[in-house]
């Protein structure tokens, strides 16, 4: 079989030799293997990373997915140890009935434990729990060249610092252990509001974000002068009452990716705002988890949508104090230049300190956008948006990067001589060798 | 609650059925080469609900302790509802040509160990007069491939045997049901130039095989289309077959 591996934006377009782990004790071996045929190689999860985090700078990644048993679980105390591949959605097909949620989750249950760990991933409820990191008691990390190790916010600390968030280089994370949260109801009760302007989501987002567990917004980024930044905030807590029950949705799955990409101008403003009046001004309802957290994955492959060039997502996240007006500049570089995105989402990030020495949020609000993959983008758009994030001294998220320079992975990074000091030899992605090395 | 006993548990199609099967409530005893494996996958079904599960070290080819594990398992789960025979190794049909030793070995795992072990199972299921036996068998053993005609030989030595065997069974109340995989995307097969469109996941496999025992079926060709394609197959005259290169 012709097996390949592609991340999740499916660009830059890499070819990558496939080599499987299935068991914890043939890891040694298969990582020898790996090495025997690329000087390097790299531990890849579900392949969710969007740019080139997640390609082995060789060409020869190491598929940790097929690691998929639960080590052990205490389901009075919510302590799960899993191999690091089981994925966030199997871990929920277990807890759910018995009580317990993720801790932290990304907008998608298709990534592993092990990519979780390793992109220190967040989501809606980062102002509360912060980054997935946090809730991560132990973490068991083969290096190519030592003795297995544990490491933990108590024991091995420097390792533990440099795995979180360490984009899978500080060795092969090959279990996790994690602290679940405690819930009655698989339901959460949202609470959706239209806002007209930018200003109106940071009036929003600072008078709501504190009673919500979860909060995001999504961005119409096409509508430009007094609606710039319009959207709808949504907001969330877990129901206190109702059943618990697993998500069972029919997925439906783009079978293939057409050559060209379905969007462009006309669907962009279509989808934009039908999106807007779609929603009321306000509205109040209790929905399953699924569709709450996971609205994409209802679309199997939906990267698929963006044609055979794929596409690229622009995440950044602005300090508090430069917020407004950095996501203002944002949306209005986005806006000019007419490449509009489909998603775009906007969250508050808080203030609680991630325990990895690369993690991406800081105190501020992320803006997320999603890019057809355009030759002329870097120049036309990204380098526009750049100087914005730059001058206002935010940062890109590396798990969603094809493009930013070294250089401003260093200034905005600059623990990552840290992160290269404790790499192990045997492992470097594209993403490394690009952002250290030019 | 059903009692499950698995033979070559560390196989992906038997690990992926054993999860299909916790879902019920499940007590398991699964039998291995490698312990360590099986303690993982002991673990992980426990982990998903399994109320018990307990692990029996054995090399299949060493038949003189085959009765003395089947009794352990035995003393284990007290009752077999679903005994899965699941144990087997893809040869190199290359090296089968040339070496002796290798295809007698390789015959001998496919092929002499699984009739042995069948036969100490038989017994003790005709004995208590209820439940399934699942054996892998596969679509190789229906044609001799020149590809592929050692396993193919081995296989067609088990479809055999379980057709008459089944109808010994059936007489006392067991049921047993030979599973007929195509291509299965398994550490087994990875390395071979499968034809992608005709691959399937161990999980879909595992879903017909839980499938095809709760409706009592014979022969399972899992995925269904090698239902079709496999008559078609044996229908070719020799004299066209043996110039086919497959």
């Amino acid at each position: 079989m012709t097996l390949s591996f592609q991340s999740w934006g499916r660009y830059p377009a890499l070819p990558q030799r496939v080599r499987y782990c299935h068991w914890r004790d043939e890891l040694a071996r298969v990582l020898g293997a790996a090495l025997g045929e690329g000087d390097t190689t790299l531990p890849v999860g579900n392949g969710r990373s969007y740019g080139d985090s997640c390609l082995a700078a060789s060409g020869q990644v190491l598929r940790m997915r097929p690691l998929d048993r639960i080590i052990a679980v205490d389901w009075a105390t919510g302590r799960i140890e899993a191999e690091a591949g089981v994925t966030l959605e199997e871990v929920l097909a277990l807890s759910i009935p018995r009580g317990w949620f993720l801790p932290v989750t990304p907008g998608t249950r298709y990534v592993t434990l092990g990519g979780a760990v390793a992109n220190d991933v967040h989501g809606k409820n980062h102002h509360v729990r912060g980054t997935f990191g946090r809730h991560v008691r132990r973490i068991g990390l083969v290096r190519s060249e030592r003795a297995p190790l544990v490491c933990g916010p108590e024991t091995e600390r420097d390792w533990f610092a440099v795995t979180v968030g360490g984009l899978g280089l500080s060795g092969v994370i090959d279990w996790v252990e994690l602290q679940l949260l405690p819930i009655r109801s698989s339901l959460v009760d949202s609470i959706e509001m239209r806002f007209d302007n930018l200003d109106e989501f940071f009036d929003l987002s600072a008078l709501h974000d504190a009673s919500y567990e979860y909060s995001v917004a999504w961005i119409d980024c096409l509508a430009r002068g007094n609606e710039t930044g319009r959207g709808v905030y949504m907001a969330g807590n877990h129901a206190a009452e109702g059943a618990l029950a697993v998500d069972m949705r029919r997925q439906f799955a783009l079978p293939f990716a057409p050559r060209g990409s379905l969007v462009n101008a006309v669907s962009l403003r279509m989808f934009n705002g039908v999106y807007y009046r779609a929603h009321s001004p306000m509205a109040r309802k209790r929905v399953g988890y699924g569709p709450f957290f996971y609205p994409l994955d209802a679309i199997l492959h939906w990267n698929r949508m963006y044609g055979a060039k794929g596409f690229q997502q622009y995440q950044c996240v602005v300090p508090e104090d430069a917020a407004r007006e950095g996501i203002r500049a944002l949306l209005e570089a986005v806006a000019a230049s007419g490449m509009g995105s489909f998603l775009a989402v906007l969250k508050r990030c808080g203030d609680l300190a991630s325990p990895g020495l690369l993690s991406f949020p800081m105190p501020g609000v992320s803006l997320a956008l999603d890019f057809p993959q355009h030759d002329d983008i870097d120049a036309k758009l990204f380098s526009r948006l750049d100087a914005i994030t730059r001058a206002a001294s935010g940062r890109l998220y590396p798990a969603k990067d094809a493009h930013m320079t070294g250089a401003d992975f260093r200034r905005a990074y600059p623990a990552w001589e840290q992160v290269e000091a404790k790499r192990d030899p045997a492992l470097t992605s594209r993403f490394w060798q690009r952002v250290t090395r030019s | 609650m059903k009692r499950i006993l698995i033979a070559g548990a560390t196989s992906a199609i038997a690990m992926a059925c054993a999860r299909k099967w916790v879902d019920g409530g499940a007590r398991f005893a699964l039998i291995g080469r490698n312990g360590e494996r099986l303690e993982a996958i002991a673990r992980d079904l426990e982990a998903r609900g399994a109320e018990h599960v307990s692990v029996h070290r054995l090399d299949m080819t060493a038949l003189e302790l085959h009765a003395e594990t089947l009794q352990a398992c035995y003393e284990a789960l007290n009752v077999v509802d679903i005994a899965l025979v699941a144990h087997g190794t893809l040869p190199d049909q290359r090296e089968c040509e040339t070496s002796v030793s290798t295809a007698l070995r390789e015959f001998s795992n496919n092929a002499v160990s699984v009739i042995a072990f069948l036969t100490a199972l038989a017994q003790q299921m005709e004995r208590q007069g209820h439940g399934t036996i699942a054996v892998i068998s596969s679509v190789a053993g229906d044609r001799g491939r020149r590809s592929n005609y050692l396993y193919g030989s081995a296989k067609a030595a088990v479809t055999a045997f379980c057709e008459g065997l089944r109808g010994r069974l059936w007489t006392a109340g067991v049921h047993l049901m030979t599973i007929k995989p195509g291509f299965v995307d398994t550490p087994m097969t990875r390395h071979l130039d499968l034809p992608r469109a005709l691959v399937v996941g161990p999980e879909h496999v595992a879903k017909d095989i839980v499938r095809g025992i709760e409706r009592g079926k014979n022969t399972l060709y899992t995925p269904w289309f090698w239902a079709w394609i496999m008559p078609l197959l044996r229908g070719l005259p020799d004299s066209i077959f043996k110039r086919i290169r497959l």
